[in-house]
Parts: C-alpha cells; sequence; structure tokens
C-alpha cells in the first residue's frame, strides 16, 4: 500500500508549482493554466483524504467532482473574458490591463 | 515497504506530473504549456484510477482533458500570433517569486508531513456508479441533490455569462 | 398686560424687516418703517406706565413688581432656570419712558441727519435692532436675560459706531468700544455664574433662605457684575471707548452714547441695589469713589477739548459719575435714612437723558452746519442757528443745574444724598457740578459767542437745520423745562414707598452758588471775542494744559500695557509656541503621513500578482505564527 503521504506531496507540489506560475507568468491564458494546477491539486488532496481517511462516506469525491465541474465553468468565463480584451487591446498582457483602473 | 506495482505505477505517476506541471509553468510557448497541463491533467487522472475512483478519473478526462484544454488550445489558437513567446521577467522579480514559493513549499510540505492523521487505510474496491448516482440524486442526509442543482443553474449561467461577454457587440 | 411684549417686538419686526430688505427697500420707505414702529412702541410704553402708575400701590404701599409675560427658555436644573420676560417695576417703566422718547426722537431727527448717507436703510434697522435691545435690557425678569442683551446693546452699539465703515477711526473706535466693553463683560458674567452657583437663581430677588451660604459669596459676585456695569457706563479706568465713540453718526452717539447704553451700568446697580444694600454695602461704597473719581477726572478733562462731542462725551462720563456716586452712597433702603441716593441716581438719570441727548442732538445741527466737529471753526453760531442755540442753552443750563430746570431738581437730590453721606464726597460733588457748569458753558460759547471764524462761514454760511432736526429739539427742550416738577420720588424710591421731593435749602443754595460760580467763570473767559484770559491761563498751565487735553494720557497707558507688556511678554511666546509647537506637531504628523504614504502607496499597484506574493506572504506568517505558538 502506498501512503497517504505520497500523493500529498505530489499535489502540494502540483499546487506550489502552479502558484508559482500565477506569480511569474504575464500572460493571463498562463496565468490561468496556472490557476488550473492548483484546482487540480486541491481536487487530488480531496479525493485522497476521502479514500484513505473516510472510506465510507463520499462527501470528498463530490467534492472534486463539483470542483471539476466549476472549475470547467470558471475557465469558460474567464477565456471569454480574455477573449474579449483580446478584441478590445489585441493583446493579453496583464501589464496591459490598466484601462478597468482608471 | 516492498516495491509493489502500485508503488511503481505511482511513482512514474508522480515525476510525470511533477515534471509536467514545472515544465508547464516554464515554458515559453503557450501553447507548450498548455500541452503540459494536459499531461498534468492526465496524470491527475491516472491518479483518481489508482485511487480506484474510475468514475473520478473518467470525469477527470472527459472534462478536463477533453473540454477545457481544448478551450484552451483553442483560446491560445485565436489570440497568440505565430512565434509569440513569454516575455522575459526582471531577475528580481523572479526570484521573489521563486523564493516565496519555495519557502512556502517547504514549510507546508514541512507542516503536513509533521502533521499526525487518523489511521489511514486502503480498500481496494471500485465505488461503483450506481452509488453514485444514488447519491447524487438523492435528497436524503448523504444526498448531494441540492448542490448537484447549485452546479445545474451555476453552469447554465456561466454558459449564459460566456455568450453574453464573448459576443460581437 | 400682555401686550407689554409687542413692545420688545415691534422694534426687532423693523430690524428684520428693514434689514433683510436692504437697499430693496427705499430709503424714505425705511426710516418712516423704523420711526412708526418706534412711534408705536412709544405710545406703548406711555399707556404702560400710566396703566402702572395708574393702578396704583398694593396694600403695602410700593408699587407691585409684575412680570407681564414670562416663558421659561432655558431650564438647568430644579430650581435654576433662564427666563425670558417683560417686567414691569418703577424703574423698568421709568427706562421704558426714557428709551422710547429718546428713541422716538432720534429716530424723527435722523430723518434730516443722515439724509442722502449711504447705508440710510441699514442705519434704522440697526436703531431698531439697538432699541429692541435697550428695552429688553430694561426690562429682564432675571440677570441672565438682562446679559443677554446687555450684550445685543453692545453689538448694536458697535455696529453703530463703525456705520462709516469706510472710515479708519470709525472702525477702530467701534472695535475699542466692543472690546473694552466686552472685557468688562467678562466680569459681569463671571458674577453671574458665581451668583447663579451660590443663589441657585438668576433672579433679581433670591430666597432668603439660600442667603446663609451665599451671604459670603455676594459681594464678590456683585461686584464682578459692576465690573460690568463700569464698562458699559465708562468708568474709570474702562471710559476709554466713550470718547472714540463719537466717531458714530450724531444721533447714535445721543442715542446710545449719551441718554440710554452708557447708564446700563447705572441701572444695573439700581437693579441689584437691595442686594447691594442687603448684602455688599462696602462693594457699593466702592462705587461711589469710583463714580466721585471717574466724574472728576472727565469733568477735569472736558474743560479743554476741543472737539465739541468729546466735551459732550465728556460730560456724559462725568454725569453717570453723579449717578453712580449718588446710588453709591447710600447706606440703607429707607429714603429717609440714608437711601435718598436711588431715587436722587434714577431721577438724574431720567432728567439727564433729556437733556444730553438734546445736547448731542443740537451738536449734531451744529455738526450739520459747519462740516466739523472742531470748536475753531465755530463761533457766533447764535445769528444763523437761532432754534438750535435757545434749545441748547436751555440744556447747558440744565446740566449746569439752574432752577428751574429739571438738571437742578435732580442734581440737587444727588448732592443732598452725597453731604449726608460724608461732608467731603458732598464738597467734592458740589465742586464737580462746578466745573460742569463751567465747561458746558465754555462748550456754549465757544459755538455761540465769542471769537466767529468768518472766512469759513462766509465761505458756507450755516443755517438753520431742517424742521424734522429742530423738532426733537424743540421737545426735548420742552421736556427739560418741566421734567423738574414731576414728583419723581412719588413714583420711584428706594424702597417703593412714595417720597417727597423736598429741596434742601442749604445744599441747593450752594449748589446754585457754585453753578453760576462756573458759569460766570466761563462767561468772563470765553464770550469776548479775545479770550486773554484763557489762553494766558493755557499757557501758564502748559502741562496741566497739555495733560488733561490729552486725557492725562490714559490711552497711551493702555496702549503701552496693552502692546508693549500684554504683546510682546504674553501674546508673542504665545503665538510662537502655537505656531511652532502646537501647529508644528500638526504639521509634522501630516508630513509623517505623507511620506509613509509615499512609501506605501507603491504596494497598492493593481497588479494581482503583486497581491498575491503579499496574500501569500501573510497566510505564511499566520502558518509560522501557528507553528511557533
Amino acid at each position: 500500500m502506498i501512503p497517504m503521504e505520497f500523493y500529498l506531496i505530489v499535489s502540494t507540489i502540483m499546487m506550489f508549482v502552479g502558484i508559482y506560475g500565477f506569480l511569474t507568468r504575464r500572460n493571463l491564458l498562463a496565468m490561468l493554466i496556472s490557476v488550473e494546477l492548483i484546482l487540480n491539486s486541491v481536487d487530488i488532496n480531496f479525493a485522497v483524504f476521502n479514500r484513505f481517511l473516510f472510506p465510507e462516506q463520499l462527501e470528498g469525491f463530490f467534492f472534486s467532482l463539483f470542483a471539476i465541474g466549476i472549475s470547467a465553468a470558471e475557465t469558460a468565463v474567464a477565456i471569454a473574458i480574455i477573449i474579449n480584451i483580446y478584441r478590445n487591446m489585441k493583446n493579453i498582457q496583464v501589464k496591459n490591463l490598466r484601462d478597468l483602473k482608471w | 515497504m516492498d516495491i509493489t506495482l502500485d508503488l511503481i505505477v505511482f511513482t512514474v505517476l508522480a515525476l510525470f506530473i511533477t515534471v509536467s506541471a514545472v515544465l508547464a509553468v516554464t515554458t515559453k510557448r503557450i501553447l507548450r504549456a498548455a500541452t503540459y497541463l494536459l499531461f498534468v491533467l492526465f496524470g491527475t487522472a491516472g491518479i483518481y484510477f489508482q485511487l480506484n475512483y474510475s468514475f473520478l478519473g473518467a470525469v477527470q478526462l472527459l472534462v478536463y482533458a477533453g473540454g477545457i484544454t481544448v478551450l484552451y488550445v483553442f483560446s491560445i489558437l485565436l489570440t497568440s500570433s505565430e512565434g509569440d513567446q513569454a516575455e522575459k521577467l526582471k531577475k528580481g522579480k523572479l526570484a521573489a517569486g521563486l523564493t516565496a514559493t519555495v519557502v512556502s513549499l517547504g514549510l507546508c510540505l514541512f507542516i503536513m508531513l509533521k502533521h499526525k492523521y487518523l489511521p489511514s487505510q486502503f480498500e481496494h474496491g471500485e465505488l461503483s456508479v450506481r452509488t453514485i448516482g444514488h447519491a447524487l440524486m438523492s435528497g436524503d442526509k448523504f444526498g448531494f441533490v441540492l448542490p448537484f442543482e447549485a452546479i445545474s443553474i451555476l453552469l447554465l449561467a456561466c454558459i449564459v455569462g460566456g455568450i453574453m461577454i464573448a459576443r460581437k457587440r | 398686560m400682555e401686550y407689554t411684549i409687542l413692545i420688545l417686538l415691534l422694534p426687532f419686526l423693523s430690524f428684520l424687516l428693514i434689514g433683510l430688505l436692504g437697499t430693496k427697500l427705499k430709503p424714505v420707505a425705511a426710516g418712516a418703517a423704523g420711526t412708526a414702529v418706534t412711534g408705536v412702541v412709544a405710545v406703548l410704553c406711555y399707556i404702560t406706565a400710566f396703566m402702572y402708575f395708574g393702578a396704583g400701590r398694593d396694600a403695602s404701599g410700593v408699587f407691585p413688581q409684575t412680570v407681564a409675560w414670562n416663558s421659561v427658555w432655558l431650564p438647568i436644573s430644579g430650581n435654576l432656570h433662564i427666563d425670558l420676560g417683560f417686567m414691569l417695576d418703577p424703574i423698568s417703566v421709568m427706562m421704558l419712558v426714557v428709551i422710547s422718547t429718546v428713541s422716538l426722537m432720534v429716530h424723527i431727527y435722523s430723518f434730516g441727519y443722515m439724509k442722502g448717507e449711504r447705508g440710510f436703510q441699514r442705519y434704522y434697522a440697526f436703531l431698531s435692532l439697538f432699541t429692541m435691545s435697550m428695552l429688553g435690557l430694561v426690562v429682564a425678569t432675571n440677570i441672565f436675560q438682562m446679559y443677554i442683551f446687555w450684550e445685543l446693546v453692545g453689538v448694536s452699539s458697535y455696529l453703530l459706531i463703525g456705520f462709516y465703515y469706510t472710515k479708519k477711526e470709525a472702525i477702530a473706535a467701534s472695535k475699542k468700544a466692543f472690546i473694552v466693553t466686552r472685557f468688562a463683560d467678562l466680569g459681569f458674567l463671571v458674577g453671574i455664574l458665581i451668583y447663579g452657583y451660590y443663589t441657585q437663581s438668576f433672579s433679581f430677588t433670591p430666597d432668603s433662605s439660600v442667603m446663609g451660604v451665599a451671604k459670603t459669596m455676594l459681594p464678590l459676585a456683585l461686584g464682578l457684575m459692576f465690573i460690568g456695569g463700569a464698562g458699559k457706563s465708562a468708568m474709570f479706568p474702562l471710559h476709554i471707548w466713550l470718547p472714540d465713540a463719537m466717531e458714530g453718526p450724531t444721533p447714535v452717539s445721543a442715542l446710545i452714547h449719551a441718554a440710554t447704553m452708557v447708564v446700563a451700568g447705572v441701572y444695573l446697580v439700581a437693579r441689584m441695589f437691595p442686594l447691594f444694600i442687603g448684602y455688599a454695602p462696602e462693594v457699593l461704597h466702592i462705587t461711589a469713589y469710583v463714580g466721585a473719581f471717574t466724574a472728576l477726572y472727565a469733568a477735569v478733562v472736558a474743560c479743554v477739548q476741543s472737539d465739541i462731542k468729546r466735551v459732550l462725551a465728556f460730560s456724559t462720563i462725568s454725569q453717570i459719575g453723579f449717578m453712580i456716586v449718588a446710588l453709591g452712597v447710600c447706606t440703607s433702603a429707607d429714603p429717609h435714612e440714608g437711601g435718598l441716593g436711588y431715587m436722587a441716581s434714577m431721577f438724574h438719570l431720567f432728567t439727564h437723558a433729556m437733556f444730553k441727548a438734546l445736547l448731542f442732538l443740537g451738536a449734531g445741527c451744529i455738526i450739520h452746519a459747519v462740516h466739523s466737529n472742531e470748536m475753531s471753526t465755530m463761533g457766533g453760531l447764535r445769528k444763523y442757528m437761532p432754534v438750535t442755540h435757545v434749545t441748547f442753552l436751555v440744556a447747558c443750563l440744565a446740566i449746569a443745574g439752574i432752577w428751574p430746570l429739571s438738571g437742578f431738581f435732580s442734581k440737587d437730590e444727588i448732592l443732598a444724598a452725597c453731604f449726608r453721606f460724608s461732608p467731603v464726597m458732598g464738597g467734592l460733588m458740589t465742586f464737580i457740578a462746578g466745573l460742569t457748569a463751567f465747561y458746558m458753558f465754555r462748550l456754549y460759547y465757544c459755538i455761540f459767542w465769542g471769537r466767529e471764524n468768518k472766512e469759513l462761514h462766509a465761505e458756507h454760511t450755516p443755517h438753520e437745520a431742517p424742521k424734522s432736526m429742530t423738532f426733537p429739539l424743540v421737545f426735548l427742550a420742552a421736556v427739560t423745562l418741566v421734567a423738574g416738577f414731576i414728583p419723581f420720588g412719588h413714583f420711584v424710591s428706594s424702597d417703593g414707598h412714595s417720597y417727597d421731593i423736598h429741596i434742601e435749602a442749604g445744599v441747593a443754595a450752594l449748589s446754585l452758588c457754585v453753578a453760576v460760580a462756573g458759569i460766570a467763570l466761563a462767561t468772563w473767559m470765553y464770550l469776548r471775542e479775545d479770550r486773554k484770559v484763557a489762553d494766558s491761563l493755557a499757557t501758564t498751565f502748559s502741562g496741566l494744559h497739555k495733560a488733561a487735553y490729552h486725557r492725562f494720557y490714559i490711552d497711551e497707558i493702555y496702549q503701552f500695557i496693552t502692546h508693549r507688556i500684554i504683546f510682546a511678554c504674553v501674546s508673542t511666546p504665545i503665538a510662537w509656541f502655537d505656531r511652532h509647537v502646537v501647529d508644528g506637531f500638526m504639521n509634522m504628523l501630516a508630513k509623517v503621513t505623507q511620506s509613509v504614504s509615499v512609501v506605501i502607496r507603491p504596494m497598492q499597484s493593481g497588479n494581482v500578482q503583486k497581491y498575491c506574493i503579499w496574500f501569500l506572504g501573510g497566510a505564511l506568517g499566520i502558518l509560522v505564527m501557528l507553528l511557533v505558538i
């Protein structure tokens, strides 16, 4: 049997790789990809906790399931916004996105 | 701890996921990043299969790998021109991001490994789709019909919102 | 007698009306409105007086003190409350008559005097305000209401002195008047607060039950109140504002700075008289000494002034000194035993208001005719201005104390009261009465006789004033002629019981002799054209003459104290402290805030990724904290 911690290590690494990407990328889509990584690592955690600690129940499982669904929705909306931005600015670099602020 | 087939498979998956993830956030080309994301998602699906959550793995493959990644690829192709590369960051900012990330990672790993969890066991055995379906549709104590409906409304809203935002004016 | 409240409301409404409409109103309309209202008020006051004194005495033989109208305005604690009301008693009714009469005369007079002036409407609005405040002051039911109207009177006086606000001297004079009286009013206010605290009421007649405790503090409270009264009534050394206040229009000087406002201090002492007599006779005697000194000082200064309005101003100060002395020499509330001064003081207040207003209005006619205040531009005016001349002579005779004019009777009573107090005081006041006769006739001769300034008069022939100005003169002269025969003691006396004025032959003869002597001296010195005696006296005693002409340098002393001592030694360090320490501290706070903001402003960059780093750092910090703990 593989110990639970192994899975958790993988998910943690994935989480922080995602955070690193979110901090350093300057392209909106790349940032969104990093966000997907973070979400994914959390999904793994839920599934693992459910499987190893509370095998009789299904909360973690369903949480992962719903999170997948929500992330799909989130991605769809985010990409719609990004395409809209691109349409207006011909560009999706974060540093150019200052027009909303001022 | 014996080296079992499970462990080998897990190790391969773990390495695969880690490397792909790192590549996804470091590669210069955005399309490659999307591809590496796809690999990570595949790996994750593999982990779900290994946990005997075949349904979850299937959903992961279907929704993430099949749906979202395709969405990414389309949007990347729509918004990026040929040879578009990520601009170089200043060294300082890169270092700041890296330091913050590594320090947090170390801290989290430390906390996670030090923590005493509940006694864990792993029972082989597939979670049947029938059980899932019943739980999803039941309104009992352990039923999930309410979140299910909430999600469906959310998805509807997303569809409408996505169309509203992206449509030409 | 509910209608009496109209006496206050009507002038107030007219002030609001004329003041708010301003130049939208035609000058004539504004003047007519103000005069009509004052006329109605005067009629109401006469009716009130008639009804009040006609109603007769109550069972104990005094005129009852009635509150015609009252409302609790500001309740402070159980029995301590500030009321606004309308009180009638002999002296307030007497004051109502005086104020409304003089005010009406001044309103009529101003038609002619202020004709064509810029701000005619404003002038009438202020006059209405003043009339309202002064009437409110005298009918106050309690000391606090009196204080409120007291300050209102001060404000309207300030506004009217500074009426010619384009003239530098007028502005300075108005500020001086306001600041000096306000400074004195500080004493008044503190006195009121002490009084209210210890007697548990602001009423003029506190419960005798609380007097046990309050007895020790009453002299202090009354003394402080007298400081306020001294400021308004221009007692030495707070008199400095009154001569300068002559910068205002002359009718205003007649109304405010001769007849009504300046006697507010006398009225205050009279109002508090039962308390003074009962609990602080020594303070009352101090006021007598202050009044006597002021009377002497002002009389001496008045002898050498060359500006006719200033002579009249110092004469006013001197005469108010007489009234204060008369109050101060009282030793009991019984007019037969030593309370004669109270009646004498009120009587003199009444007669003085009439003839001093007459003098000022006459002076206004003269100034109107020759366009100057200086005696050197006058002389020989009797040919040109017969009405003014005769009425002015009547007033001069009255103030000098010649039988049968009103001043004789009231001054005689004062001198009688002084002689009863002490022969020294009596002698001194008689001497001052002689001085009064001297300087008034010096003024009279210098204006109407003596050396005529022919060049000036040829250039611009003086002429008699218009009817609107001479009518008040004639009216007031008539009052001056007959007022002495009013049985004043029947209406006003220190204990309320009827008192028959009887002339004490010795005192009357002495005062008459002194007055005649003063007049004779003035005649000898100033009647003829050359004035040899006067000029040689002025050169012989040039030091004294110069000092008196400069009012014994009191203003310079004030200037020295305020500028050299208070401003230099106290105000400057305080100002420095304020600028550099208090402000500096605030500036430092502002600068620190600003520099901190410069440092932390870039953090609010709008860059999500930067926020994310901060967020991560914060989360990490909390994690570490949890771990360590």
